[in-house]
């Protein structure tokens, strides 16, 4: 004997009309038999058996309303079924109120103790336990521009994984739109350096199913710009795919190219996407300022198991920075790093905007200001603890970014900085980043919109209060 | 955790039949068809009890391509579709206590509970999701075949998606670059002919999904996607096009869902007669009794055993998924990312 339940259509119904029955008692069905209509006040629909027997008794009269989910509408007799393991609607109430999301069943109080501090999951180690590498005494120093320091850091890892292969528009033949990959096509040949065509959203997915399958595909952007095409694969199928598996597939990627405003190119050209992918979990964030952070920070997420997006930026392809020669130069991912210490303000910072705060750093020495710049390097997992600390010590808190303001990273860092040294802060933190304007064209405009040394001097005078 | 008997496949049995099969392979199809429909109106029932939350969207009616591609496969060879996935996956050969009880969300489900019903994979079964985003596995998949390519190991990618993601402009990059570097993907496009509730004729200038791929000069064929020998003659044809290294090859299957695109539809947009006259015509389990009674292959008695030991494979896979515990709340923040080898 088997009890037919009043079906839920979707999982809010919690009751609906028993239109119409489609047997009587008497009548044999079998799985697939259409046996009533069942009406909401959004749809009709038809009820299919699932089980096969006679109909002993139908519970509910035609045109009943009001009939509950899962209260027994009709009742099967025998049926052939020779494993009946039916289940047992009574006993699985409180199971049913779990499945269907009652919220009063679920107190996941003590799951909130689980959870790690801001965005760091467990596998994201503590920052303080990260540290850059000792430079051996004696280790060559070598002027390296970031573009170049990008390609030695791809070319060395291509060379230590086989399963490492570079993707993107022009980035064999052409050797790069900025020539980051310059000499990698000779060097490692067209099969692991793959010019693709003019198809974001396409070869996103694809370098998502190569690194499902076990390969590490570094997946060029010429801008990232143009990479909100692929935005969906970078979101949807690269960070939530290792979850949603239980654990089973990973993506180890490496999603790279330039970001944020280059140079009168206007406001499709011009954005920094840095708060977007840090919003979230599953990726890894990276804006790097200097050829060094470049290459270690690069090789690093290279090696990563999880899927990096990895913020470059045009404007500074081309600057020259000190790089040390060392065998295998990998920086931690996750660990901000202190470029200038001072007492008076912290500044914050990452990727081109580094260089103007260490700039707006020294101007205001001249004043009598002594700024610490932070240097975020990575902006997920976020290292809040170098922030915080620097803000207990100076009191006072300038951010800069090339984004927008609102809801950006400058915010995040705020909030953390509250959250965590609320009693420090001398005065009220101050955000330096583009104005709420899509990027002018126009010279005076773009300079006007844009963060710049001058605006972060006189940030941080505010925060000190000074005029 | 235990993993069912992964799906029958036709070695090198003697050709009882015409289509020179063995009874075995035969039954064991018919077994496997079975398993999806029974599974699927079981699920069907657990949702309606509430114990299955979301979106579910049942195989009910497609079950013949699922289970003749899979006929043919190789070893290695990968699958990937989107959120119509439960038949592949039993198809493939996961558990269907480990399917059944992520429908549930249970801890015993193929992802711990944390995909649901459209996010499911096996790197075992080589099964790669699962995907709720429409058109998303066409792309993934093809990059699965960039990965056999790239290492030259002669499998062979079977990239599914339905007629209404043969919209989707991602389609049409997957299909450029898998024909301009020759990929070995093929495309099964599972053409139920309603895009959730609009009609193919509604949805598509190109109605002849096979055709496709013309403008990439992919070629394709329109295969009887009720019927499970010419799904698994097509694919087959298919497999070895893209194995031998000439590229992809797109399979429209011809099919039809009996139930509506997820659960909580309606499906207004078609008559009850529509309905009923694929499945009393054209349905592809009923298809194959026939063909087995008729050839001799089976009697009575055989099916019946088949009938019951798929009931009671369903029935197992229920019990399992309703009492399998919810996940452990510390569940919540595993996996999120993978830990850093080094």
């Amino acid at each position: 004997m088997t009890d037919i339940l009043m079906p839920a259509l979707s999982p809010t119904m919690e009751e609906g009309t028993l239109a119409k029955w489609h047997v009587k008692v008497g009548d044999t069905v079998s799985a697939g038999d259409v046996i009533a209509e069942i009406e909401t006040d959004k749809a009709t629909m038809e009820v299919e058996a699932v089980d096969e027997g006679v109909v002993e008794e139908l519970l509910v009269e035609a045109g009943a309303e009001g009939v509950k989910v899962n209260a027994p509408i009709a009742r099967l007799a025998g049926g052939a079924a020779p494993a009946k393991a039916e289940p047992e609607p009574k006993a699985s109430d409180a199971e049913e109120a779990e499945a269907s999301g009652d919220p009063e069943k679920k107190p996941p109080a003590d799951a909130k103790a689980e959870q790690p501090e801001g965005d760091g999951p467990a596998a994201v180690r503590p920052a303080e336990a990260l540290a850059d590498p000792e430079i051996p005494e004696g280790a060559k120093l070598v002027k390296t521009t970031v573009r170049d320091a990008l390609r030695d850091a791809m070319a060395e890892e291509m060379r230590r994984d086989e399963t490492v292969f570079l993707m993107g528009e022009e980035v064999a033949q052409y050797q790069g739109a900025y020539k980051v990959s310059r000499g990698l096509l000779e060097e490692f040949g067209e099969r692991r350096v793959i010019d693709t065509p003019i198809t974001e959203y396409g070869f996103a997915g694809l370098g998502v199913g190569a690194a499902m399958a076990g390969l590490k595909p570094i997946v060029e952007f010429m801008t990232w710009n143009f990479a909100m095409q692929a935005i969906d694969h970078i979101v949807n199928s690269a960070a939530k795919t290792h979850y949603m598996s239980g654990g089973q597939i990973t993506t180890p990627m490496v999603f790279r190219g330039p970001n944020g405003a280059a140079s009168r190119v206007a406001a499709q050209h011009s954005q920094d996407y840095a708060a977007w992918y840090a919003h979230i979990p599953g990726l890894k964030v990276i804006a790097p300022y200097d050829a060094a952070d470049a290459k270690g920070l690069l090789k690093a997420a290279i090696r990563d198991p999880n899927p990096v997006v990895f913020l470059e930026h045009e404007m500074l392809y081309g600057q020259e920075f000190d790089v040390p020669e060392v065998d295998d130069y990998v920086l931690p991912i996750g660990k901000a790093k202190v470029r200038r210490t001072g007492a008076d303000v912290t500044i914050t910072a990452y990727s081109r905007m580094v260089g103007l705060a260490l700039k707006a750093a020294e101007e205001l020495a001249g004043e009598g200001i002594e700024a610490e710049v932070v240097d975020l390097r990575t902006l997920r997992p976020l290292d809040h603890e170098t922030v915080v600390e620097s803000v207990r010590k100076t009191h006072r808190l300038v951010t800069v970014e090339e984004g927008w303001g609102p809801m950006g990273v400058g915010a995040e860092i705020i909030a953390r900085v509250i959250e965590h040294a609320f009693d420090y802060l001398d005065a009220p933190p101050a955000r330096v980043c583009q104005e709420d304007v899509p990027l002018p064209y126009a010279a005076n405009l773009e300079a006007l919109s844009l963060p710049s040394v001058d605006k972060i001097v006189k940030a941080a005078k505010a925060v000190s209060y000074r005029s | 955790m235990a993993r069912a008997k992964p799906a029958a496949k036709a070695g090198d049995q003697p050709a009882d039949t015409a289509n020179g099969l063995g009874k075995d392979a035969l039954l064991g199809f018919y077994r496997n068809m079975l398993l999806i429909r029974r599974f699927e109106e079981r699920a069907g029932q657990l949702y309606g009890m509430g114990l299955i939350g979301g979106f579910c969207h049942l195989y009910i009616g497609q079950e013949a391509i699922a289970v003749g591609v899979q006929s043919i496969q190789e070893e290695g060879d990968q699958v990937i579709t989107a959120y119509r996935d439960h038949g592949h996956m039993l198809a493939c050969g996961m558990d269907p206590n480990e399917v059944m009880a992520e429908l549930t969300g249970r801890a015993g489900g193929s992802s711990k509970g944390k995909g649901g019903s459209m996010h499911m994979f096996s790197r075992e079964a080589e099964f790669y999701g699962g995907h709720g985003i429409v058109g998303a596995s066409a792309p993934l998949g093809t990059g699965l075949a960039l990965a056999n390519r790239y290492r030259d190991n002669g499998k062979v990618t079977f990239t599914y998606f339905g007629d209404g993601a043969a919209n989707q402009g991602q389609v049409y990059e997957s299909f450029n670059m898998a024909a301009l570097w020759k990929l070995p993907v093929v495309y099964v496009i599972e053409n139920n002919q309603y895009a959730m509730g609009t009609s193919l004729e509604r949805s598509s200038s190109e109605t002849h999904m096979y055709k496709r791929g013309a403008s990439f000069r992919i070629p394709g064929e329109e295969v009887d996607g009720m019927d499970v020998l010419a799904v698994r003659d097509a694919a087959k044809r298919a497999a070895a096009h893209a194995r031998s290294g000439e590229g992809p090859f797109i399979l429209e299957m011809k099919t039809y869902r009996y139930r509506g695109h997820s659960m909580s539809d309606p499906a207004k947009y078609r008559t009850r007669e529509e309905v009923d006259e694929v499945r009393k015509t054209r349905d592809p389990i009923e298809h194959l009794r026939e063909m087995l009674e008729k050839e001799g292959l089976a009697d009575e008695a055989a099916l019946k055993a088949i009938d019951a030991d798929v009931k009671k494979i369903v029935a197992e896979a229920a019990e399992f998924a309703r009492t399998s515990p919810e996940p452990e709340l510390a569940e919540l923040y595993t996996e999120v990312y993978v830990e850093a080898a080094q």
